[in-house]
């Protein structure tokens, strides 16, 4: 690791300031920006960390009904907290990492980096969630713009996750062997107006939404409407975990369980 | 009742108290006044030739002290190889040199090519990272077969390819062999692979090199199984410093699996570095540094084929092996493949003709060493792999076609050239049985179908030769090191013990089960017994710790010299009792003149032999010390029988372990609860690497499997609650204890066991087509070979 500035704000207002400097970098929970700052494949000069504003920290339902998720909360309060309002994405959360993973690592910070393999874009996506940014509402369908890619700009920070609550939902992760991310994860949530299928860790594009599947889901939601279906193609990763075969029929094996343990 | 005391009683480790809190002493503990930082520049490709390796910007960055390159190691020597193999024709093995850093070329990612010296090892690194490359990047082989064709690029330009040895076993008898396949009822082959594996040891190495210009003397602390072979190797052949001026010291380690055997650059480097600046110098390596310096472990490529007469016995066995050496021979490379597999190769059976061919191939990779077993495993997985598959094809039951062939009569000699002294294989195959209720099988394949999972049992055999070795037989097969091994009992004027050991516990709790050895051989309490180990200063020249040797070979040095010191005792203790010493018996710690009542006590004569007071100075020296050297005469061989039970998630080909049976036949055990532990641990490696462990290149020689991110280790979960059973006994016959070891026995026995029972639960579950998947056993793997 190089050496680096620590700024730690306290309002949202600070830390956009402070992340308008030199190679300044957001800081979550750190899970993998640390390692990668450890391997000295990133340098900022200054981190800033999201950790200490109050405003970004927390679990509460907004008039809506919708579930809205603090940027900066860890893994295991969403885990604990939204529980009573969103079990499935609480259930999505208990099972990211392990403990030390889950008591730093943020909502914010996994939906900034936007990894493949991690859980949260699926449940994002999924659900049609609106990332809250310090500038603007990002709906999840524009906000997730590929492998590590997202629509936010330079600086901008995000500030809450405001998560619909479905009728019933579930999220099945087969895990990767070694890291334990999802190999395969999918998410499905079944609302009023229809049905949304989301799949992380299987396609090179990052987490997606299996639209066929929806279709079929909506005007059957068991798991015998997807039975038909051929398991979705595209850009999927192949590598020493798993085929891209592997990984599309796994799509269509872990919608089934998805389908069959919502709740 | 179990025994609470000396052996056979579970005494609680002792040293777990530091380990447990904190307060274990390990090597990167150890900080030096005035110590500097190494940071090792490695190669980033596989195979290329170094051009230019310009440090001038280096030099001058903060901190840095001195900077190093293999031009400062010419002339010094390289890193020797242990072990030769002479081939089928009789011709030594093709031994290339090993430079501490690159000299030339680089060979694998992580070849070191320069090392920078600062005044911390954040400086050093930032150095490291200004010394400008010039490589001129080579195409790399990666693929032994590949490796081995005309055209291939040489990984080492001056041998004449990239075979090291191609090595017939017995060679005399291929004609025979080969006679008998033709005559065969039945020949049933198989082709495997055994995966690559690399050690992930929970304490990376360290090193910590220092150096006093006022007596000339070289201190290294290293994380290592055996000080006294690095202190050795490194200073005859490496650095040349005689042995009374190098002192290394492994204190406590954490954890090795074979892969802290062997002499490293590193270790040459930090002693060589400090003599030239002065100061000491420390290495600590990272995790991702492990990946790629470590000696990785198995790597074998097999055809294996089983000849059978028309009553289904084992007529003739024939192997042709492939076996990765990795880019240089590291320590004991050479004998993994050869004299650690070949001789294994009958098993538990009585298959009187066995050929074993074995092609040892450089490859720009990772240097292959011991691990865990170390060329049995590799034995006992084709072995067992092929007689389940026979068992399959000729329709009979594999415990039964096991038990028809199984040698019976001891002593037995193979025809692979060791001689069993003592075993039942029916015992212990009777005790996992009983274990595993059998029985109840098909009711719970039953139950695992009715919720869609695949449920398939698999059984194997094991046997392996341990305590290594008998000096003069492993000196004829091309060892450069004897292997016997040695203590010193010290007893103290009050009666206290000190035992100094040339074994090396580096987890397995020798400072618990020695000690346990020592107070049942005198009669005191075992926390008046110490043992001392890890230091070439205070122990007498001794081989280490590997090969399931330490009770065997190390524990029999200690009997022996404890039995001189109890001789020496009752000598003393007839003077006290003005007795003959061949009426004095010791029991309980009370020295008695037998059919009497007259007693001392054993602190009475210790103290006498310290105070001689009253004492037969013209017969006998003051002092009770004795050292005692002992060379096995043959190996021990544990042998048992396990089982796997999986269940199969046949939309996933996600395997589950659900119970998981050893029956162990270790000859006599010392401490229970650590055999139970070191089955334990052998066992969660050997489900590791049929299910999970991995070491993956790519075409390139890049490491693919460079982290934990990709590098599957065991997790509690992975593994079930283990039945573990060792109440089958045969003792040794050639040791004073009657031990055979234990390290390794779950590790060697385990892998097959879990894959003929993926097999066997794909063929219940109709997918006959289905003879074998290669591990790791992974769901994607298992997943593809159902779909045909």
């Amino acid at each position: 690791m190089y050496n680096f500035e620590f700024a730690k704000p306290a309002t949202i207002a600070e830390a956009v300031e402070a992340l308008a400097g030199e190679e300044a970098q957001a800081l979550g929970g750190g899970q993998t920006l640390l390692p990668t700052m450890k391997q000295r494949l990133a340098a900022p000069a200054t981190l800033v960390s999201l950790n200490a504003i109050p405003e970004m920290i927390g679990v509460c339902v907004n008039e809506a009904g919708e579930v809205c998720i603090g940027g900066a909360t860890p893994h295991a309060t969403v885990a604990r907290e939204a529980q009573a309002q969103y079990p499935a994405l609480a259930a999505l959360a208990s099972h990211i990492g392990d403990p030390a993973v889950r008591n730093r690592g943020t909502i914010g910070g996994s939906l900034a980096n936007n990894d493949p393999s991690a859980c949260y874009p699926a449940a994002a996506l999924g659900s049609g969630a609106v990332i809250k940014t310090n500038t603007r509402d990002i709906p999840a369908d524009d906000y997730f713009q590929g492998m590590f890619e997202t629509a936010l700009d330079e600086g901008e920070i995000i500030t809450e996750v405001r998560f619909p609550v479905p009728q019933k939902a579930n999220y099945q992760k087969f895990v990767q062997p070694a890291s334990r991310f999802a190999l395969v994860g999918v998410f499905v949530a079944k609302y009023a107006d229809g049905v949304r299928v989301a799949v992380t860790g299987a396609s090179s594009d990052g987490v997606f939404r299996w639209h066929e599947a929806e279709a079929a889901l909506s005007a059957d939601f068991s798991k015998a409407a997807i039975e038909g279906l051929a398991a979705p193609t595209g850009a999927m990763i192949s590598d020493l975990h798993g085929s891209g075969d592997y990984r599309a029929h796994l799509v269509k094996v872990m919608t089934g369980r998805a389908v069959a343990a919502a709740s | 009742m179990p025994k609470d005391h000396g052996i056979g009683a579970s005494s609680k480790r002792r040293e777990d108290v530091r380990f447990l809190t904190g307060r274990g002493r390990y090597t990167d503990d150890i900080n030096l006044h005035g110590q500097t930082y190494v940071h090792f520049l490695r190669s980033d490709v596989a195979h290329g030739r170094l051009h230019k390796v310009d440090t001038s910007a280096a030099e001058a960055m903060p901190g840095v002290v001195r900077i190093f390159t293999g031009k400062d190691f010419e002339g010094v020597g390289g890193l020797p190889c242990g072990w030769q193999v002479t081939d089928r024709h009789g011709n030594p093995m093709q031994e290339p040199a090993h430079p501490v850093l690159a000299q030339g070329k680089v060979r694998h990612v992580g070849d070191p090519i320069a090392a920078v010296v600062a005044e911390t090892a954040a400086q050093a690194r930032n150095a490291a990272e200004a010394i400008v490359l010039d490589i001129e990047e080579l195409p790399a082989v990666v693929d032994m077969k590949k490796a081995l064709s005309a055209d291939a690029p040489k990984v080492h330009d001056d041998l004449t390819s990239n075979l090291c040895y191609d090595w017939g076993f017995v060679e005399e008898n291929k004609g025979a062999v080969d006679e008998a396949f033709a005559r065969a009822a039945h020949v049933t082959t198989l082709e495997l692979v055994n995966n690559r594996l690399s050690p992930n040891a929970m304490e990376p190495r360290v090193a910590v090199g220092d150096y006093n210009a006022g007596t000339d003397d070289s201190t290294l602390y290293t994380t290592s199984q055996n000080p006294h072979v690095i202190r050795l190797l490194m200073g005859a052949f490496v650095l040349g410093i005689p042995e009374h001026k190098l002192r290394v010291v492994a204190p406590d380690v954490g954890g090795g699996f074979g892969s802290k055997i062997f002499h490293y650059a590193e270790e040459a480097f930090c002693t060589f570095a400090a003599k030239q600046i002065r100061r000491p110098v420390k290495w600590t390596c990272s995790r991702s540094e492990a990946f790629i310096t470590d000696a990785h472990g198995r790597d074998h490529v097999t055809k294996i084929e089983l000849a059978l007469d028309a009553e289904n016995n084992f007529t003739a066995l024939r192997t042709e092996t492939y076996a990765n050496m990795g880019a240089y021979l590291s320590t004991f490379a050479p004998s993994v493949p050869t004299w650690l597999h070949g001789t294994l190769m009958a098993g538990n059976y009585k298959t009187p003709l066995i050929y074993v061919n074995v092609k040892a191939v450089f490859t720009n990779t990772v240097p292959v060493d011991a691990y865990r077993g170390a060329g049995r495993p590799e034995a006992t997985y084709q072995l067992e792999r092929l007689v389940d598959k026979a068992a399959r094809e000729l329709g009979v039951d594999p415990v039964d076609l096991r038990r028809q062939n199984f040698v019976t009569q001891f002593p037995y000699a193979t025809p692979v050239a060791v001689e069993y002294d003592t075993g039942d294989y029916h015992a212990t195959m009777d005790k996992l049985l009983e274990m595993i209720d059998r029985d109840g099988f098909e009711a719970r394949a039953a139950k695992s179908k009715a919720d869609g999972k695949l449920r398939g049992l698999g059984i194997n055999c094991y046997i392996e030769a341990c305590g290594i070795a008998p000096s003069a037989l492993v000196g004829q097969l091309g060892a450069r090191a004897g292997l016997y091994e040695s203590a010193t009992v010290r007893v103290n004027a009050t009666g206290g013990i000190v035992v100094m050991t040339g074994s090396h516990s580096h987890g397995q709790g020798h400072e618990t089960s020695f000690a346990q050895v020592v107070a049942d051989m005198i009669g005191v309490p075992e926390a008046q017994v110490e043992i001392v180990h890890g230091d070439t200063a205070n122990t007498p020249m001794g081989m280490g710790t590997y090969g399931s040797r330490s009770i065997a070979v190390g524990g029999s040095a200690m009997v022996r010299a404890t039995e001189k010191i109890i001789n020496k005792a009752k000598k003393i203790a007839a003077h006290l009792l003005e007795a003959s010493d061949s009426d004095i018996e010791l029991k309980d710690g009370q020295f008695t003149v037998a059919g009497t009542d007259k007693s001392v006590a054993w602190g009475d004569v210790t103290l006498a032999a310290y105070v001689p007071h009253n004492y037969p100075l013209t017969e006998l020296e003051p002092g009770l010390e004795e050292t005692a050297f002992y060379d096995p005469n043959n190996f021990t061989y544990p042998a048992g029988a396990y089982a796997c039970e999986v269940e199969i998630d046949p939309d996933t080909g996600k395997v589950r372990i659900c119970s998981f049976a050893a029956a162990d036949d270790f000859g006599n055990v010392i401490n229970p609860m650590i055999v139970s532990g070191q089955v334990h641990g052998g066992l969660a490696q050997g489900i590791g690497q049929a299910l999970l462990e991995n070491v993956s290149y790519d075409e390139n020689g890049q490491l693919l499997s460079a982290s934990y991110m990709d590098y599957a280790m065991p997790r509690a979960d992975d593994v079930p609650f283990y039945q573990v059973d060792h109440s089958c006994v045969t003792p040794c016959t050639h040791n004073p204890l009657g031990v055979k070891g234990c390290g390794e026995a779950g590790a060697i026995g385990s892998p097959p066991a879990v894959v003929n029972a993926v097999i066997d639960a794909l063929h219940r579950g109709g997918m006959t087509h289905v003879a074998h998947i290669d591990m790791p056993l992974t769901p994607a793997r298992v997943w593809s070979a159902m779909q045909g």
